[in-house]
């Protein structure tokens, strides 16, 4: 805990305040459900599009539901399917990368290309392609979110990759004898992590965006599941009277991303500032 | 090949290199279109049966996929989807029940219009935040302005969307929720229902290309001939005017380049929440009624012209490279 504080005191105030906020969300996504005060679809209030009050903390959306219980349990599902395609994205494109440096030789030339190929389709693009495909699913948003953002992880990590592959270590394990996975997960990777993590939050960032805004297409998570962008969707008749049905839902999403991006850039190695 | 080229001009350096880049982009760009087609063409289940529904009887099926060539070998089937594409003739619309081309010809126009205007007002805002922010390096203003586009890039372009209809249409009543274009309506009408619709594309490429040019410029600052020049005693202005902006055209330009493929992104969400007749909302329209043909049309489009702007971006980057130039 005291090198948590630590931590978070190195930091300057824009990571302090992403770091907060990422934090704030990531409470809300796991507990926030519990501190609902009313149960997430029910018809609570009998005007529509109300306003703040002391029953309603952020009003009612379009059928009078409480929109405080809505945005926790939505936050859940931005959250979760966020970190999830994520890591589901970062252990693909690692394990590619990692694949493709030690290898090297045609392994190395096919996956490259096939990457480059899959990266010069703008994700959103590539996203819509395979929602048309395959419908969207929850485990299908997953999977289709993961695998718009394998290819950027890909680049990256193997880059880092080869230059450690080039390294004097890596050398003397192969001359020990040690296999490709050995040499993958022991010797590679441990020496990559750091930038792979900053990597991570870049990825979860960009995923949560596109997430909102297929949901907010209304080709994302799919009803009754509602996440955050599918919020912003349904009460989109209410922009007309300013109803915090829909503005909140829409800063939520935009307090953390943007935290997040916040973090990530203050953790960032300082030598770019000079 | 020293010796080889009698003239050597700037040129003969680079055209190889040029060439090169080209090819290379063609290439992909049809790689792409075979992603494209497995991905919406072969993989998903059967359109014939879809299309007819649970109801209909195996001949009736038959029929059907016998009609769309869904029976033909998959290695055909692209071809003549390639075939088509490259003709300009990239099938029929299923759900408007018209040429795809006809469809995309009346849309691609407002796409285009959208996109200019809004590149119109993004690049002389974001050159001047990126080099104002590159020139005062760590300064306050720096700091805020990194915090600012760093925050403005992480901002869903339907926030900014809805907060601009809140403010603008519904409170102080300036300018139209929804963009009406038609061939009617008045220079003035066209662009005061493009105000909003610009306003929110603005936002995050303004944010990702003055990021990128803050890089390119400061990248120049960190050279020597800077600091000879300084040393030298040239007002810093000059140094800037003089010295530094001829060099950090090449990568500033490329910068440019870059950021405008981030238009095809938003454009998709921007363009539906203002109803607005372009490409991208046509594209969201064909995933939501499962119209392939027009899907892959739209996708492939897209597709080309993100590698178009790539390919500006790279082949700036040479001629901006005094190494390769003077070869």
């Amino acid at each position: 805990m005291s090198r948590f504080i630590a931590f978070a005191k190195g930091l300057p105030l824009s990571g302090r305040i992403g770091l907060g906020l990422v934090l704030f969300w990531l409470a809300a996504a796991l507990l926030g459900p519990l501190f609902a005060p009313h149960p997430v679809g029910a018809f609570v209030d009998y005007d529509v599009f109300s306003g703040f009050s002391a029953r309603f903390l952020l009003g009612s959306d379009y059928l009078g539901r409480d929109v405080l219980s809505r945005l926790l349990w939505g936050a859940r599902y931005t959250v979760f399917l966020g970190v999830g395609a994520a890591l589901l994205a970062c252990a693909i494109g690692t394990s590619l990368a990692l694949t493709a440096a030690v290898r090297g030789g045609w392994v190395d030339e096919v996956l490259s290309r096939a990457m480059d190929t899959l990266i010069s389709i703008p994700s959103k693009i590539f996203a819509l392609v395979m929602v048309a495909a395959f419908g969207s699913s929850l485990g299908l948003l997953l999977t289709i979110t993961a695998i718009t953002y394998v290819p950027g992880n890909f680049r990256i990590a193997r880059a880092l990759a080869v230059n450690v592959v080039s390294l004097d270590f890596v050398t003397v394990a192969r001359a020990r004898g040690e296999g490709g996975l050995h040499i993958a997960l022991r010797e590679v990777l441990p020496n990559m992590i750091h930038p792979l993590l900053a990597d991570f939050g870049l990825r979860f960032v960009f995923i949560v965006l596109l997430l909102s805004g297929l949901s907010f297409l209304g080709l994302g998570v799919q009803p009754p599941h509602a996440d955050l962008g599918s919020l912003v969707r349904e009460n989109i008749s209410g922009l007309t009277d300013g109803a915090p049905a829909i503005i909140v839902p829409a800063l939520a999403i935009a307090t953390l991303t943007v935290g997040a991006n916040l973090l990530i850039d203050a953790l960032k190695p300082a030598e770019k500032q000079g | 090949m020293a010796g080889s080229v009698a003239p050597r001009s700037a040129l003969s350096g680079v055209l190889p290199l040029l060439a090169k880049r080209i090819g290379s982009a063609l290439i992909t760009l049809l790689l792409v279109s075979v992603v494209v087609f497995t991905i919406s063409g072969l993989l998903p289940g059967d359109a014939a049966q879809e299309t007819l529904g649970q109801s209909a009887t195996a001949e009736q099926v038959a029929a059907l996929r016998h009609e769309m060539g869904l029976d033909r070998p998959a290695l055909t089937r692209y071809a003549t989807w390639l075939g088509g594409m490259l003709q300009g003739d990239p099938g029929q619309s299923l759900v408007a029940n018209m040429p795809v081309r006809d469809v995309i010809a009346e849309r691609l126009p407002n796409s285009l219009m959208l996109a200019a205007f809004t590149a119109l007002v993004s690049v002389p805002l974001a050159l001047a935040i990126g080099i104002v922010s590159a020139i005062n390096r760590g300064g306050r203003l720096d700091r805020t302005l990194n915090v600012l586009t760093l925050s403005a890039v992480a901002v869903p372009e339907f926030l900014v969307a809805t907060l601009g209809v809140l403010v603008f249409s519904v409170k102080l009543l300036w300018l139209p929720s929804i963009a009406l274009v038609s061939e009617e309506a008045s220079l003035w009408d066209t662009m005061r229902s493009c105000a909003l619709p610009v306003l929110s594309l603005a936002v995050v490429v303004v944010a990702q290309m003055a990021r990128m040019t803050r890089a390119a410029v400061a990248d120049q600052l960190d050279r020597p001939y800077v600091e000879m020049a300084r040393l030298k005693g040239v007002p810093f202005r000059r140094v800037v005017m003089a010295h530094v902006m001829p060099n950090a055209v090449g990568p500033i330009v490329n910068a440019v380049a870059l950021s405008l493929s981030y238009l095809l992104g938003g454009a998709i969400i921007v363009e539906t929440i203002f109803n607005f007749p372009g490409l991208a909302s046509l594209m969201v329209n064909a995933v939501t009624s499962r119209d392939m043909p027009l899907l892959q049309a739209c996708a492939m489009i897209f597709c080309g012209i993100y590698l178009a702007l790539v390919l500006v971006a790279d082949v700036v980057a040479i001629l901006a490279n005094p190494r390769l130039r003077a070869q």
